[in-house]
């Protein structure tokens, strides 16, 4: 077990370097982009004069190594410092937001990864059948079409035509859990089916693989069921892909919603990340993707970490 | 008969006014010769749904909401927030559903001759949200908040002619301009200027959200929600909605849904794609209110070719505004003449002849210009208005039957006012309503302003524009608008293929007064403390 713990000390602190690594990218394309802060913020209606006063207000007339640095210092101690445009701090702009996005993600992972294992397993068993067939073309489907577009076919149908769930995701704290449930779940749903195709077709896929194996054809020969064979004798072995995919999809079920936020005016940090880059804000766009870099490091993390707890043979190296 | 009619359209009329109460209606009425349930009919049918009558939560879906807006009004730049600043802070003036100018925080103005000294008389009942009187210096902080140096604020140009402004008592102010300007009142509307509660030091107090309008702030989370309630200390008649909900709809598709499932009673900007569909929905009323926001294609005059007023003519002469205005905007836009004056605006001339349509007329004009052909490119994207890349690439094919290539670009929606605009000879560009003609010259007309944007020189046309700015004798005035929008028409560089209307939805549970406002969507903003539910 020591090993785990030095694998994840280890890939904590590459972690951190890709996290540097990736404020000064972020920071030099925010810096590329045409127009500035003062711009986006006074609009077509501002003067020369207005701007100079804007930007020197706000530390922006400075050279961008030096606001940079600025920043990091500040960072580094666990200061993210201000909203240019709000002047609010960043942490609180965005935490309320970022709770919102990860209950939906959760939301969403808690019906996609059983379903998408159950499936995965159904199709496995009764492969090359119409059941696979229907249930490979229905997945793909849902996952080839943009979540927009499957966000506007559930609210025309669910909530336009058969009035069942609400079209509006709207939520605020005075809610109580049932009904943020209910007004999230057309996103929710939307989310899952981009989702499922993907876990599903890894868990069928890594099954498929393993059922060719000698162990495999022992069992089989000693008269275990078709069923009890891929979960018992497969299903474990089969895991460290399975989990590798999971993580990839919960990743995206945080960094990926924007389409789906802005698709059911879903309070969550998406929206927030697109604003600030339009308003060249900084501060702002720097804690989002630094959110989202760390959201896909640790989950990668823990991925890794999931697919040697499941395999004997990683947990006891030679 | 006839008098009959015109009798009880007169009675009805006074009665929706609230001069009549229903006791003296049916008196009238039946006098006149109505029978008693006829005119207990009428008072139900036609008077009583246009009373207004107090109550109800209004939820309103508003577009262009940001988590980054801010309260601060030197800075107000969305659409949500402008909506906003109009239910929760007050201006001096306002702009009426008969586009007409009325008083607000002011209740009546008057100027020195030469329109360079205004005094505008406060209304003394006007409070703040949380209690304040409003005074003469609430007023002078807040005006004041536009103007000097160091000011952030996107009004300052507005108020450049101001050199002073002070109070004079607690209950009036004097505003002190360099050159006379006879539309000082109008400008007083400008979404920037709403009134702010003043601190000790002579600044305002933005960030705390008190203002002295119909409803105050009870909760707002930026760019997903704000909540109202009625200020029951407000000045004005109206305010019929308890609460207020403004929810940020930013997805066009969104906006609509929430309408149609009754999750909110009336939305700003409709997608005109699907208008005509949301038309068809029994419950709802889709509004069409020709605006002052025009499309206008600046070209550089003093860059070849357009130096030549002949090219300029043949390229105002080769677009067919009307077919622009039926497929690109579905019908919800008003035909521009190349003067930057819209029907809605005061001033507005009658009697200019629209321009045709006319490839031959083009032809003419190029030949005359020297040219047998001509290229020309046109920058556009479609940031700036839905479909104005589309709009351009008709305007090309029209084009083409009078020998012009119009070769359009599209630029990066990024940074396009500040890389395309001013800096390419011919691009698209979306301008807001100016309440008056004069501010709208002065601004982008102006042989020295920044904002000149077809670099047009005119000498009569500047000369007038400058007597026109103090002429107090509105009639005198109309007659020089009139001759400015010709001289425009005939010899400036602008096409102006037609003006955008504003086209929004309500509920039809929703009620309002019989004209609306063109200064913003939703009667001007002012839908908050104008309608009802009925």
């Amino acid at each position: 077990m020591g090993d785990i713990a030095g694998i994840v000390l280890k890939r904590l602190g590459l972690g951190l370097i890709t996290l540097l690594v990736i404020s000064i990218i972020i920071f030099g394309a925010v810096e590329f982009l045409p127009g500035d802060l003062a711009q986006a913020v006074l609009g077509q209606g501002a003067t020369e004069e207005n701007l100079a006063a804007f930007r020197k207000q706000l530390g922006l007339d400075r050279a961008a190594p030096i606001r940079y640095f600025e920043w990091l210092g500040n960072a580094v101690t666990g200061d993210f410092g201000n909203s240019l445009v709000s002047q609010k701090p960043v942490s609180e702009a965005i935490g309320e937001r970022f709770g919102n996005t990860l209950f939906l993600a959760l939301y969403a992972a808690c019906i996609a990864v059983p379903i998408a294992i159950f499936l995965g397993v159904l199709v496995a068993l009764y492969r090359n059948s119409v059941f696979d067939r229907v249930a490979n073309v229905m997945t793909l489907t849902s996952i080839s079409s943009p979540e927009f577009f499957l966000g506007y076919i559930l609210i025309l149908f669910i909530s336009v035509k058969w009035e069942m769930f609400p079209a509006i995701a709207k939520i605020d704290d005075g809610m109580t859990l049932m009904e943020k449930l209910n007004r999230t779940f057309l996103p929710a749903l939307t989310m899952v089916l981009v989702v499922v195709a993907h876990m599903m077709r890894m868990t069928r896929a890594s099954i498929i693989n393993l059922l060719a194996s000698p162990y495999v054809e022992m069992a089989r020969l000693k008269g275990v069921p078709a069923w009890k064979v891929i979960v018992k004798h497969t299903l474990p072995n089969a895991w460290a892909p399975v989990i590798n995919v999971i993580a990839m999809n919960l990743a995206y079920l945080i960094t990926g919603v924007v389409l789906v936020e802005v698709v059911f005016v879903y309070p969550g940090i998406g929206q927030m990340l697109v604003d600030s880059v339009s308003k060249r804000d900084f501060p702002v766009v720097q804690a989002c993707c630094l959110i989202f870099a760390a959201t896909f490091i640790l989950l990668n993390l823990a991925a890794d970490v999931g697919s040697i707890l499941t395999n004997p043979r990683l947990r006891h190296p030679k | 008969m006839s008098d009959k009619k015109e009798f009880k359209d007169l009675l009805t009329q006074d009665a929706k006014s609230g001069k009549l109460g229903r006791r003296d209606f049916m008196r009238f009425a039946v006098a006149a010769g109505m029978t008693v349930p006829l005119a207990s009919g009428l008072w139900t049918s036609d008077v009583a749904a246009a009373t207004p009558q107090k109550g109800g939560k209004f939820r309103v879906g508003v577009h262009d909401g940001n988590t980054s807006d801010t309260f601060d009004p030197g800075t107000y730049l969305s659409v949500g927030m402008i909506q906003l600043a109009h239910a929760h802070r007050s201006y001096l003036t306002e702009i009426t559903p008969e586009n007409t100018l009325g008083p607000d925080m002011a209740d009546s103005w008057s100027a020195t001759p030469d329109a360079k000294t205004w005094t505008f008389e406060l209304n003394k009942n006007a409070t703040f949200h949380n209690g304040k009187k409003f005074t003469s210096k609430d007023a002078v902080a807040s005006l004041n908040h536009h103007r000097g140096e160091g000011s952030t604020s996107a009004a300052a140009a507005l108020l450049s002619t101001v050199v002073d402004v002070k109070a004079k008592g607690d209950h009036a102010i004097v505003i002190e301009l360099n050159q006379g300007s006879a539309d000082l009142p109008y400008f007083m509307t400008d979404y920037h200027l709403a009134i702010c509660p003043a601190k000790a030091d002579g600044s305002i107090e933005w960030d705390t959200m008190i203002g002295a309008g119909p409803y105050k702030i009870v909760d707002h989370k930026p760019g997903i929600s704000t909540n109202l309630v009625r200020h029951d200390g407000w000045h004005r008649q109206g305010a019929y909605f308890d609460e207020l909900e403004l929810l940020v709809l930013n997805d066009p598709n969104a906006r609509q849904t929430a309408l149609i499932t009754d999750d909110v009673d009336a939305i700003t900007s409709v997608d005109l794609k699907t208008m005509a569909l949301m038309a068809r929905n029994k419950k709802l009323v889709v509004e069409n209110v020709a605006s002052g926001s025009a499309i206008t294609l600046p070209m550089f005059c003093d860059v070849d070719p357009y130096s030549s007023v002949d090219v300029r003519l043949a390229l105002k002469y080769a677009v067919n505004r009307d077919e622009l205005v039926e497929k690109i905007m579905f019908g919800t836009a008003t035909v521009g003449n190349d003067y930057h004056v819209s029907s809605g605006m005061p001033f507005a001339p009658t009697d200019i002849p629209q321009r045709p349509y006319d490839p031959d007329k083009a032809k003419f004009h190029l030949k005359k210009a020297g040219h047998s052909s001509l290229d020309v490119s046109l920058s556009a994207a479609d940031s700036i208005l839905g479909g104005a890349v589309d709009m351009c690439v008709l305007y090309a094919e029209h084009a083409k039957k009078a020998g012009i290539n119009i070769n359009v670009v599209r630029e990066a929606n990024d940074g396009y006012w500040s890389d395309v605009w001013l800096k390419k000879p011919w691009c698209f560009v979306k301008w807001g309503a100016r309440p008056t003609p004069d501010q709208m010259f002065s601004l982008a007309y102006k042989d020295d302003a920044p904002w000149n944007e077809s670099h047009w020189q005119n000498k009569r046309f500047n000369e007038l524009l400058l007597t026109a700015k103090a002429e107090l004798d509105e009639k005198l005035r109309a007659e020089q608008y009139r001759e400015m929008c010709q001289i425009a028409s005939d010899d400036g560089g602008t096409v102006i293929p037609f003006f955008a209307n504003f086209v929004y939805a309500r509920n039809k549970r929703v009620a309002h007064g019989p004209n609306l406002a063109a200064a913003w969507e939703l009667d001007g903003g002012r839908g908050y403390h104008r309608w009802w539910f009925a």
